[in-house]
């Protein structure tokens, strides 16, 4: 056995190295958010929000297309992938004894850690390439296909939380089950239902990957599923590698918004959770 | 006291069969099938995908395909997807091996050592890391890290390599900032919260009594982490590893950004690489011919069984420790 003092000195080793390592791992974030903030608030302005892209190397325009287009995207994304998240949620939560459930669930596990770029190619096999032509639906498609396993995840953990006491006193009033499960068990759950949808919204708003070959992109504004269309995460893409110096600064302002919207969404989740989940 | 007759249209009746019986039947039909749109999902990725790619498979035979070293989708037609299967592995691997330790010891802080207060912060922070959108990396990455890397680090090293060992030239490669290293370390950054999050989840797991009896016999703080703590959440902290190999494995954006993208083996540890999602961003939209359209779906295909084999090892060890039950 080492002596009293080689042990503590050993353990206060230990927790410097913890605290190194630590820092080390909050560090990238602190960049990123940094360096973002520093070259992107600049470039905010009206004309971002309010104009479209100008042609390449002339100065000024802005993102309205590519923001509206986020928008779209995401909400046709979020009402078709609701359902279907929802409902998986409901049966892993709510019928434990399902004879599906304990395949469902690591198979969910799963198709939420596939590269969000395979679902886009999923999306442009079904759609693109029978339609013959890029579309915001697709890019919506790819988007349903990203929340569901995560809207699905949520919505079991949350309806678990619920007490089971309140099934009880549903089903003792003679309530059927699915009017339970409607009325009783997912009005409690809510926030938590909505919670997760939030937090799919934000994960794939993100995502630029499957959208390069799905929405495609577009500089003019357009509200049309079936045209190609513009997505906040392609624009920056696009112009964080083109040669433009005014397309950079507008790439930085881009990378604000959406971690804007990210840090929006996330402060607006937990709000909704106040201390439950 | 006299109640008043009860009228016979106040009777409620009870509800119809229908509304008792059927409703659970149609209920459970309905939600059984939403639920199988996961099965169709998971199942339809891998049937469409075989699919797409299964001319140009076919043409290079299953093996021929993946340990192809040839690349070229403009004179020779011809398919070999070894130098992106390498890639994708060396970057994932290594970035892997650079963020588990600094999310441990995130997770460990998190968990044993912080103040309740600084603990909430960086369980928000691990949250929030993990939803920076990937694009976002990316420009730092092109911008500021690339720079700042070859700067530092690549010039330095290629000066003192070429005067004082030139045998090294070959491994170190182009300096230009853009290359594999650079690619690792954005993807190390990147799934820091992986790791962190669930090893933290599994850390909280380990029972009090456990830790206080070790305490008891007068370990110091770093002894009960030896000696409870982590045996006890090794398994845990090995799947949060999985899981965020399976996240670097399917990282497009940020990987591609800064990558350089040379599909040209042998890799050095500064020149350019590709990964395989890299080369489905970025070819697929161009693609004309009806072979190389296949074969970037045929990458796809491989990247679905690598991805789909790492998922589902980490997924089956969370169900057996029952930990990220709540994480989504």
């Amino acid at each position: 056995m080492r002596s009293l003092q080689a042990r503590y000195a050993r353990d206060r080793l230990i927790l410097l190295v913890v605290v190194i390592g630590t820092i080390l791992a909050a560090l990238p974030l602190a960049l990123v958010l940094g360096y973002a903030l520093v070259n992107g608030f600049s470039s905010l302005n009206w004309d971002f929000f309010t104009k479209g892209p100008k042609p390449p190397g002339e100065l000024g325009g802005g993102m309205a297309p590519a923001i509206v287009g986020t928008l779209v995207i995401t909400g046709t994304g979020l009402l078709i992938a609701m359902p279907f998240g929802i409902g998986a949620g409901i049966l892993l939560a709510e019928y434990p004894d399902n004879r599906l459930n304990p395949t469902l669930r690591p198979l969910s596990d799963t198709l939420n850690g596939m590269p969000a770029i395979l679902k886009g190619l999923l999306a442009y096999v079904l759609v693109v390439k029978t339609q013959g032509s890029f579309s915001g639906l697709s890019g919506a498609l790819a988007m349903a296909f990203i929340m569901v396993p995560i809207i699905a995840k949520t919505t079991e953990s949350v309806l678990k939380l619920v007490p089971w006491h309140i099934r009880e006193a549903g089903l003792a009033l003679g309530l059927p089950r699915w009017r339970v499960i409607l009325s009783l068990v997912l009005p409690a759950a809510r926030g938590g239902v909505v919670t997760g949808l939030l937090l799919a919204t934000a994960r794939a708003a993100g995502e630029a990957a499957p959208l390069i070959f799905t929405a495609f992109g577009n500089t003019l504004l357009t509200l049309d599923l079936r045209q190609p269309m513009d997505a906040l995460p392609l624009r920056l893409y696009a112009y964080a590698i083109s040669p433009y110096e005014d397309w950079h600064r507008q790439a930085w302002a881009a990378a604000v918004v959406l971690l804007g919207l990210i840090v929006m969404t996330s402060l607006l989740a937990r709000w909704f959770t106040r201390g439950r989940l | 006291m006299q109640q008043a007759p009860v009228q016979p249209s106040r009777i409620k009746r009870p509800p119809s069969a229908l509304y008792r019986l059927l409703g659970d039947r149609i209920f459970f039909a309905v939600i059984l099938l939403l639920a199988l749109s996961i099965v169709a999902l998971t199942l339809g990725l891998g049937y469409y995908l075989y699919l797409g790619g299964s001319q140009t498979i076919q043409k290079e035979g299953f093996w021929g395909f993946l340990t192809g070293t040839t690349w070229d989708p403009a004179l020779k037609l011809e398919f070999g997807i070894w130098p992106y299967v390498v890639g994708t592995l060396i970057t994932s691997m290594a970035a892997l091996f650079l963020s588990v330790p600094v999310a441990l010891a995130a997770a460990i802080f998190a968990a044993e050592y912080a103040p309740r207060w600084l603990a909430g912060f960086i369980n928000y922070l691990v949250d929030l890391m993990a939803a920076v959108p990937s694009v976002v990396y990316g420009i730092w990455g092109i911008f500021v890290l690339a720079p700042f890397l070859r700067q530092v680090l690549y010039l330095p090293v290629f000066l003192w390599a070429s005067e004082n060992a030139p045998w090294l030239a070959p491994y170190l490669g182009n300096p230009s900032g853009y290359g594999m290293f650079t690619a690792v370390v954005v993807l190390s950054s990147m799934i820091i919260p992986f790791t962190a999050a669930l090893s933290r989840d599994v850390i909280q797991l380990v029972p009090a009594a456990q830790r206080e009896g070790a305490y008891a016999l007068g370990a110091t703080r770093w002894e009960v982490m030896q000696m409870v703590i982590l045996p006890y959440a090794r398994g845990g902290i090995f799947a949060g590893a999985m899981l965020a190999l399976g996240r670097a494995l399917g990282e497009t954006m940020a990987v591609a950004m800064v990558i350089g993208n040379g599909n040209i083996l042998p890799y050095t540890l500064f020149g350019p690489a590709s990964t395989m999602p890299a080369v489905i961003a970025l070819e697929l939209k161009e693609a004309v011919e009806d072979l190389h359209y296949s074969a970037i779906i045929g990458v796809g295909f491989y990247l679905f069984l690598i991805a789909f084999i790492v998922n589902a090892v980490a997924s089956y060890l969370l169900h057996k420790l029952k930990v990220g039950e709540q994480r989504a």
